[in-house]
């Protein structure tokens, strides 16, 4: 409805498409992320943003080109960014004396920063140190978060937001149980983060349920906090808002019991009890008063008794 | 005796079967919470802490085990075989239970048009016209609008008839130009005008903050107005300046209550003057001189605007004949030019 109200109107089918694909929905598209470079990134921070754009394929999109800009001091440029290619995540690495290996992720709420974090890379091991055989492109991955950390620290809370959000992909309807191929597992210990992923072989075990063995593929990070920048509650509650359309219909007259049981309600509509069919039983049936005075006269009629 | 013996059997039958089978039992102080729509799991166990040469190790062993139980919840989701019996396992996963900001905020509805509102008003339903309408002149079945409509290409119309009441000099083909023209302008402003009544001055704050700084006074300004009530106003912020003296014609400019009591005063007995009096408000005379001078400047000016026409047009004229002309019509043209914006300074 709001797709036809701009104020320039689309002159070709295509561009029209192109404009509904952008605007606000109900159910909106899968969040794409933008890999950006700083001013002097150096080669272990741009390896970095190669692996994940490999990892976030195809929803994502890696510049090429350095970008002079300071995340934390001035947003307009990567709000222009995010406005041109629509993407509403973004990783932006630099390198410079003072923070080394710097790595910031964040997020946007209507082209606007919300969150960002600013992470420092301590080690990492590339896709292509490990040589082994690595899963296909595009694989949904399993996203495991282990520590307390992660509970306990407002700011590792939004870091976990932010990397679930950053690293889950699609959302599927239903998923090939031989397929799930990859794992992301994330360790809060230490102050820092450990940041592994896996290949899953899935091996015979004696039950349904396959026994797991990991094997280390892929990119694996180990990440420091340094700086953030998070969005205030308010802002953040109505980002996390969702409609009301896609709020799972409550059905109507049907509780549930703390044990499983189900209790339904049905609604009458108000019964005449002299008129109830029940079960006949020949010796309640009421008699004619000319029968009943004829049997005997000690059958007397009820007598009201007063209190 | 032989009850015990069994059971020592069926003991070790078990040992030696979990030795072979390798075990899919994981043990957890407290156990994962999971989130199958996103294939998540979050363990909230605190990690052993290990040194650096044996981390790699323990961080595996940790991501196996928590692996494990993850694939052991998604196994026991409801699964059936796409494809038919030889296809690969699925299984459904539910919506997704972890709470993620959007991407954008909510689709707003659109408000509705004055046309719209007025329908809702009378009643008047929306009919289905049909897609395709009955040519005479084809006999075929054609479009209503668009390629290959019935009734022709309005563009290749060779003949319009002149309507009873118009001018048989009038164009007919350019008063059809332009009149679909101006209905395409005035669709295009009624367009416009119903987009911004939907578009309140409050409604495009950016939740960060970054706004322009006439958009923030903008909405300043309403927010002001909106708080005004019963004379009591918003009191103005130390450093901002003052307001703007209130725009208005004659008949919107209004005195303060308790003012300049001679003033008004005075006001009052001119007004009482005017009424009593017996002379006439409008002086005849006075307006007739008025109206008079005025057309003459009209004509003094039209006059001298002719002649610089004229001379414009005699410069534009290739050659010889008339160059003179030309050149003193220019030689005027100038001089009015030079005389124009003097007049205007002087002003």
């Amino acid at each position: 409805m709001e797709a036809l109200d701009r104020v320039v109107k689309p002159k070709t089918k295509r561009a029209k498409r192109f404009l509904e694909k952008r605007e606000p929905k109900l159910t909106e598209n899968t969040k794409n992320a933008i890999l950006i470079k700083g001013g002097n990134a150096n080669l272990t921070v741009t390896e970095v943003l190669k692996d994940i754009y490999a990892l976030k394929k195809p929803f994502a999109v890696l510049y090429k080109k350095k970008n002079i800009t300071r995340p934390f001091e001035d947003q307009m440029s990567l709000e222009f960014f995010s406005k041109k290619s629509d993407c509403s995540l973004f990783l932006f690495g630099s390198h410079n004396k003072k923070r080394p290996n710097n790595l910031i992720i964040g997020r946007m709420f209507d082209y606007h920063v919300l969150d960002m974090i600013e992470l420092g890379i301590e080690k990492f091991v590339s896709l292509k140190d490990i040589k082994n055989s690595k899963c296909p492109e595009g694989t949904k991955p399993m996203l495991i978060f282990a520590g307390d950390t992660f509970d306990l620290n407002e700011e590792y809370r939004r870091l976990k937001s932010l990397l679930i959000d950053f690293f889950r992909g699609p959302t599927v309807p239903s998923v090939r149980l031989a397929g799930l191929e990859y794992v992301l597992h994330f360790t809060a210990m230490d102050g820092k983060i450990y940041m592994r992923s896996y290949k899953v072989l899935l091996k015979k075990s004696g039950c349904k349920i396959p026994r797991i063995e990991l094997e280390d593929m892929g990119p694996s990070l180990d990440l420091v906090m340094r700086r953030t920048h998070l969005a205030s509650e308010d802002l953040y509650k109505l980002s996390l808002k969702q409609p009301k359309a896609l709020k799972p219909k409550k059905k109507k007259n049907i509780s549930h019991d703390i044990f499983g049981t189900s209790y339904g309600r049905i609604h009458m509509q108000k019964q005449d009890l002299s008129k109830l069919q029940t079960r006949k039983m020949k010796g309640l049936k009421r008699k004619p008063i000319a029968k009943m005075t004829e049997e005997g006269e000690g059958i007397s009629p009820k007598k009201s008794k007063s209190v | 005796m032989a009850a015990p013996r069994v059971e020592e059997l069926l003991a070790r039958a078990e040992q030696r079967e979990a030795q072979l089978q390798p075990s899919v039992a994981v043990e957890k102080e407290l156990e994962l919470e999971f989130d199958l729509g996103n294939l998540l799991a979050l363990d909230r166990n605190p990690p052993a802490r290990a040194a650096d040469a044996q981390r790699e190790s323990r961080l595996r062993s940790l991501a196996r085990d928590n692996t494990q139980l993850l694939v052991a919840q998604l196994w026991a989701l409801p699964a059936e075989r796409a494809d038919g019996a030889t296809g690969p396992l699925v299984a459904q996963l539910p919506e997704p239970s972890y709470r993620l900001p959007r991407e954008k905020p909510l689709p707003r509805p659109r408000p509705p048009t004055r046309w719209e509102q007025f329908a809702r008003l009378k009643g008047i339903r929306r009919r289905k016209r049909t897609a395709l309408v009955w040519d005479e002149a084809a006999k075929q079945w054609r479009r209503r609008w668009g390629y290959g409509r019935a009734g022709g290409d309005p563009a290749r119309e060779w003949l319009i008839e002149v309507p009873a009441g118009a001018d048989p000099n009038e164009d007919q083909f350019a008063k059809r130009l332009s009149d679909k023209r101006e209905r395409v302008a005035r669709n295009e402003l009624n367009r416009l005008r119903n987009i911004a009544r939907g578009a309140l001055p409050g409604r495009g704050l950016h939740p960060t903050g970054h706004q322009s700084r006439a958009e923030l006074g903008r909405a300043a300004q309403v927010a002001r107005v909106s708080t005004a009530s019963l004379g009591r106003f918003q009191p103005r912020l130390p450093k901002e300046p003052a307001a703007p003296p209130p725009r208005g014609g004659k008949k919107r400019h209004f005195e303060p209550l308790l003012g300049d009591l001679a003033a008004e005063r005075s006001r009052q007995l001119e007004l009482l003057r005017g009424l009593s009096s017996k002379k006439p408000p409008l002086d005849l005379k006075r307006a007739v001189n008025k109206q008079l001078r005025e057309e003459d400047a009209e004509a003094a000016a039209n006059k001298g605007k002719k002649r610089g026409q004229r001379g414009k047009r005699g410069r534009q004229r290739p050659g010889g004949g008339k160059g003179s002309a030309a050149k003193k019509g220019g030689a005027r043209r100038r001089q009015q030019q030079q005389r124009g914006p003097a007049g205007r300074k002087k002003s």
